[in-house]
């Protein structure tokens, strides 16, 4: 029996229409909008202005603070404004506009493809070189990757967890790097063990990924300490938490961070990119991105700059399908709907998602039988359906004393709720009101 | 055996008085009476509007405090305050009556649609998702969130333009439905003499361009409103102009020189012909929504009309 | 662009579970008890579920349209099950009037005057049966007598009547209880969906399969009256009949499958329904060997209907990270 998490967990259907289809590298658009908030923390500060001449690696903004990243350009050419665009988030937000001339790339970065197996640096020095590069968590939760090599005082790692599983219906870009990169990621997660001084790392890949978990387990034979688990396909494994219980049977506290009980938790893509920054100084400016749909002509995977917008991506697959109900940056289940295909591809960008017109419409809302079944599924053990009560009814102490804070928004409540009932939409916002009150209550 | 009864009955009657007699003593609470007489007169409607938990912990909050300054019962008003200023034999400071004020005048017709929503029907739940079915982000979401948090019943959603308008009569300026909105629309702004009040029906900080394609009514951060303004009253910030209130006179030159009509009056008489020269170019440029004009039209009617109930 | 896209927060797909596939599937995995009641009671137990049936999507129909004034939701399969389980608690010659009666109490009061479905507090079948057992006693405690060599009999009300196990057990007459295969068949006196115990199980693995229901307060009850009953039957197997016995008599199985197991008016929490489970058991029994009723399980599913807000709100689900 395969490993997984031992609390709820769903079995949504696969979907995944792009597997196994090779990563196809995309030529930079003619413009890219590259936004200043890419990552959770605060956003970076621009040090280009209008007119600048910038490159491929060129930093163009930096971290705005301990919790942010550094921003490279992904394109050569030319700052056209800085400006307010809209992004992933629905909102207006800060953003570099750059007019793409040619294609040259910062001298400082090794283009070749050789593998470069050995680093002579220090643990600190590789965590600088990834604050530098500006990589986030690659995985969707965009936290910045330096901020989690280094632990608060008194706790210590003991084991790196690479999470592979892409537990996200639709969703293949992971599974796709791993199959074509990966001597790569081994070698960056040999660098991320290294980083914060442990000797053993475990790759959990979800049993649907067959290739990947043969491919990887042959290669880890050559790297000591890197072991690949297979785990039983279950969602949403990919969750931190959900991964750490699955690996290493351990419970991560409410309210604690998994270094408590000794995991750093790492996206495969963050694997990668961290060797492409520490093995080729190159900057985190490009990234797989799955463009799928059940109507989109060509599944695919693409390599794509930061900054191009989604709409060039829908055209390489195939072109908008006639009845597009809704895109989606991300998968299904966590995804976030988007407001139109101009948003930009960003550093946490793994999907595009299209759903037809009869696949995004909601069902109507019915009345709560008590069926327990959202009860059944939530991975964090809580009580949705409640939670929800609390919720609308603003019962905020209710809510926190049956830890809606602690809620991972995976959506597998609504999912399988048989009266349609939208309860991650309250939830959520219940929970940023009480984390709010918490936070409040600290200060 | 009837004996029996009544006797086994008696003493259990008897015991059970002792012992509640005693509990009685034993937990009772000692409550300034003075509380009470303070809750009597006030409304009891416990809307929060005084930032105190109901009206209960704003009567003992009345009790405890020095000074009554700054303490407020937005549904009473001055009379209620002044009431419970003699019961405490403390002066209270006098406060303008105000009313809540929706800022946005993005209607169905001057802002389009470019998506749809189809979440759950709430803005704070909406507004964490994403910016609104609008090019303006910052606009109302027209779901009610203000109209479900109004204890009062003064403020509804008008069907026609989609936005929410507020019943002076019946607004008490408790100020739930400002703490409701996610998009901080609504304002407490001072009612004015015989309600009479100038503001900016719009608060989108996008640079005048793009708020103007967004929505034919938003404030464009032009600013010729702050150079019309005789008392400096007007500033202009984020590319939206904000008139404070307690400087404004009510000269209404702002609202004849805004180029999209997003500076409303309300409750003037209507003006004379020759009350002001911009008053046709402002009338020429935003016909449709010039809330100036002696018939307003649509838009602004919805809002003239319930306040001059 | 002309076609707007729609926006709505995540998940993005749903599952197509639905409340009516919910109750067509109890209703599928009921049809097992009820080809046996076919061919134990015949007409009457044909008459007597369409008629249960019939009144109580009626009911179900006019009291939302003209009383709560919105559209009905008959076929949402709820008022359909309601029906059923209600005829299956009933002796198959109960005369229609008094089903009637008894549709009206489990749709009207069970059921709409809290708010319709999913408001509940109580079971609706279940009230109905027992405001009918209260009031009509002598009608609601007969059953016709069952023949196995007769299939499908044609007798009605008519049917001769005869005493039930469990009325054996409280008289005390222990000899005279039919064989256990009788029991597992359900070759036996009693209302006319729970004798079989066999197709009432059918139908327990079926629900269990399509994830239904979970195994929690079937299991739970089953197991809590198997030992209370066995520790008693291993006291004074004189006076107390075997586990077996109250485990295959009386509407345990209906009871413990499909009437403690609706949803609305069971716990929430896995911990709760074992909680759930082991009081309905520990009632059933109490009643069943000291009270003045033969039969325990209506009035312990109804009791401990009467507790789940109390259980929901004491007994969390295991919280993650709360454990060890």
């Amino acid at each position: 029996m395969l490993r997984t998490f031992r609390i709820g967990g769903i079995h949504p259907p696969e979907n995944k229409l792009s597997a196994g289809k090779k990563i196809t590298a995309l030529a930079a658009p003619k413009q890219v909008i590259i936004p200043l908030s890419q990552h959770i923390g605060a956003p970076a500060q621009a040090v280009v202005k209008k007119g600048d001449i910038v490159k491929v690696g060129t930093l163009i903004a930096k971290a705005g603070g301990f919790v942010s990243a550094n921003i490279h350009s992904s394109v050569s050419g030319k700052v056209n404004k800085i400006d307010n665009a809209l992004d992933t988030s629905g909102y207006k937000r800060p953003a570099i506009y750059i007019d793409v001339e040619g294609d040259e790339w910062e001298e400082t970065i090794d283009r070749s493809d050789a593998l470069v197996k050995e680093c002579s640096l220090s643990s600190k020095e590789i965590i600088d070189k990834i604050a530098s590069a500006g990589i986030v968590g690659m995985g969707g939760a965009t936290f910045p990757t330096q901020v989690k090599l280094m632990p608060p005082p008194g706790n210590k790692a003991e084991i790196v967890i690479i999470n592979a599983v892409e537990c996200e219906p639709y969703l293949t870009s992971d599974h796709s790097l791993m199959m074509e990169k990966g001597e790569e990621i081994l070698v960056g997660v040999t660098l991320l063990m290294k980083a914060v001084n442990v000797n053993r790392a475990v790759i959990g890949i979800e049993n649907n990924k067959r290739d990947a978990i043969a491919h990887l387990t042959q290669l880890a034979a050559g790297y000591p300490g890197i072991e690949v688990m297979p785990l039983q396909v279950k969602y949403p494994q990919g969750g931190e938490k959900q991964l750490i219980d699955a690996v290493i049977r351990r419970q991560v506290k409410s309210g604690a961070l998994p270094i408590s009980v000794g995991a750093v938790v790492q996206n495969v893509g963050t694997a990668y990119a961290v060797y492409e920054a520490v093995q080729k100084n190159k900057p985190l400016f490009e990234r797989v991105v799955t463009v799928t749909g059940k109507a989109v002509a060509n599944p695919s995977n693409f390599l794509v700059r930061v900054g191009t917008p989604i709409s060039t991506l829908i055209e390489a697959a195939g072109g908008m399908p006639e009845n597009t109900g809704k895109v989606i940056g991300g998968g299904p289940m966590m995804g976030k709907a988007l407001v139109s295909a101009e948003v930009p591809v960003t550093k946490g960008s793994s999907g595009v998602l299209l759903l037809t017109k009869e696949e995004s419409v909601r069902k109507p809302m019915q009345d709560c039988i008590r069926c327990a079944k959202c009860v059944s599924a939530c991975p964090m053990g809580l009580n949705p359906a409640f939670l929800m009560k609390y919720t609308v009814y603003k019962n905020w102490e209710l809510a926190e004393a049956n830890y809606i804070q602690d809620c991972i928004e995976c959506g597998s409540c609504s999912y399988t709720c048989p009266a349609n009932r939208p309860l991650l939409d309250y939830i959520r916002s219940g929970k940023g009101k009480v984390m709010g009150i918490i936070r409040a209550r600290k200060s | 055996m009837i004996l029996i009864a009544v006797i086994s009955l008696g003493a259990i009657g008897a015991i059970g008085a002792v012992f509640l007699y005693a509990c009685a003593k034993k937990f009772e609470v000692y409550e300034d009476p003075r509380i009470a007489q303070v809750q009597e007169v006030l409304p009891g409607a416990n809307c929060g509007g005084c930032g105190y938990p109901g009206c209960g912990g704003f009567a003992s909050a009345c009790v405890k405090a020095d000074t009554l300054d700054g303490m407020l019962c937005p549904v009473g008003g001055a009379p209620v305050m002044e009431k419970i200023a003699t019961i405490l034999g403390k002066t209270v400071a006098e406060a303008e009556p105000k009313v809540a004020v929706v800022r946005c005048n993005g209607s169905c017709t001057a802002r389009p649609r470019t998506n749809q929503y189809d979440g759950v029907k709430s803005c704070a739940i909406a507004s964490t998702l994403y910016g609104g079915e609008t090019g303006c982000t910052f606009g109302c979401l027209g779901y009610g969130d203000c109209v479900a948090a109004c204890n009062f019943g003064a403020i509804r959603i008008d069907s026609e333009t989609g936005l929410p308008v507020v019943d002076e009569d019946k607004c008490t300026s408790c100020g739930a439905c400002v703490k409701a909105c996610p998009k901080n629309i609504i304002e407490l702004r001072k009612k004015g003499p015989k309600s009479r009040r100038v503001f900016v029906s719009c608060v989108n900080k996008d640079k005048g361009a793009v708020a103007r394609k967004a929505c034919t009514n938003a404030c464009i951060g032009c600013g010729k409103c702050a150079k019309e303004c005789p008392f400096e009253a007007i500033t202009v910030e984020n590319n939206v102009a904000y008139i404070d209130y307690t400087k404004c006179r009510l000269c209404r030159k702002c609202v004849a020189v805004c180029p999209t009509g997003a500076i409303h009056e309300l409750n003037f008489p209507p003006r004379k012909e020759s009350a002001s020269a911009a008053q046709p170019k402002a009338a020429e440029v935003a016909p449709k929504t010039a809330p100036n004009k002696p018939e307003p039209v649509q838009v602004v009617e919805t809002k003239e009309d319930t306040n001059q109930k | 662009m002309e076609n707007k896209l729609y926006v709505s927060p995540s998940p993005h797909i749903h599952g197509r579970d639905s409340i009516s596939k919910n109750m067509y599937g109890v209703l599928i995995a009921l049809v097992p008890a009820f080809l046996v009641s076919l061919y134990f009671f015949g007409l009457g137990a044909l008459i007597v579920t369409a008629v249960s049936v019939f009144f109580c999507v009626l009911f179900e129909y006019v009291i939302q349209k003209f009383l709560m004034k919105k559209e009905p939701t008959i076929y949402d399969g709820s008022a359909i099950l309601t029906g059923v389980l209600l005829a299956f608690n009933l002796p198959s010659n109960l005369p229609i009037w008094i089903i009637a009666i008894g549709a009206l109490a489990a749709i009207g009061i069970g059921k709409m005057s809290f708010g319709g479905l999913g408001n509940n507090i109580f079971n609706p079948a279940l009230t109905g049966r027992i405001i009918l057992l209260i009031s009509f006693p002598a009608q609601m405690t007969t059953w016709p007598l069952v023949d196995a060599l007769k299939p499908f009999p044609m007798t009605y009300t008519d049917a001769t009547t005869g005493a039930t196990v469990l009325s054996l057990m409280n008289e005390g007459a222990l000899d005279k209880l039919p064989t256990a295969a009788d029991m597992l068949i359900g070759n036996m006196g009693g209302s006319l969906g729970e004798v079989s115990a066999i197709a009432l199980l059918l139908g327990m693995c079926y629900m269990l399969w399509k994830k239904i229901i979970t195994w929690h307060i079937p299991v739970s009850i089953f197991v809590t009256v198997f030992v209370f009953t066995g520790i008693m039957h291993l006291v004074d197997p004189a006076q107390y009949a075997s586990p077996f016995v109250h485990l295959l008599s009386g509407g345990l199985m209906l009871g413990a499958i499909f009437m403690a197991t609706d949803y609305v008016t069971s716990p929430m929490s896995k911990n709760g329904m074992l909680v759930y489970g082991v009081g309905i058991g520990l009632l059933t029994v109490i009643i069943r060997l000291f009270g003045s009723y033969p039969e325990g399980m209506s009035f312990a599913i109804f009791i401990m209907n009467a507790l789940t807000p109390l259980i929901n709100s004491y007994i969390k689900p295991k919280h993650f990270g709360g454990g060890k």
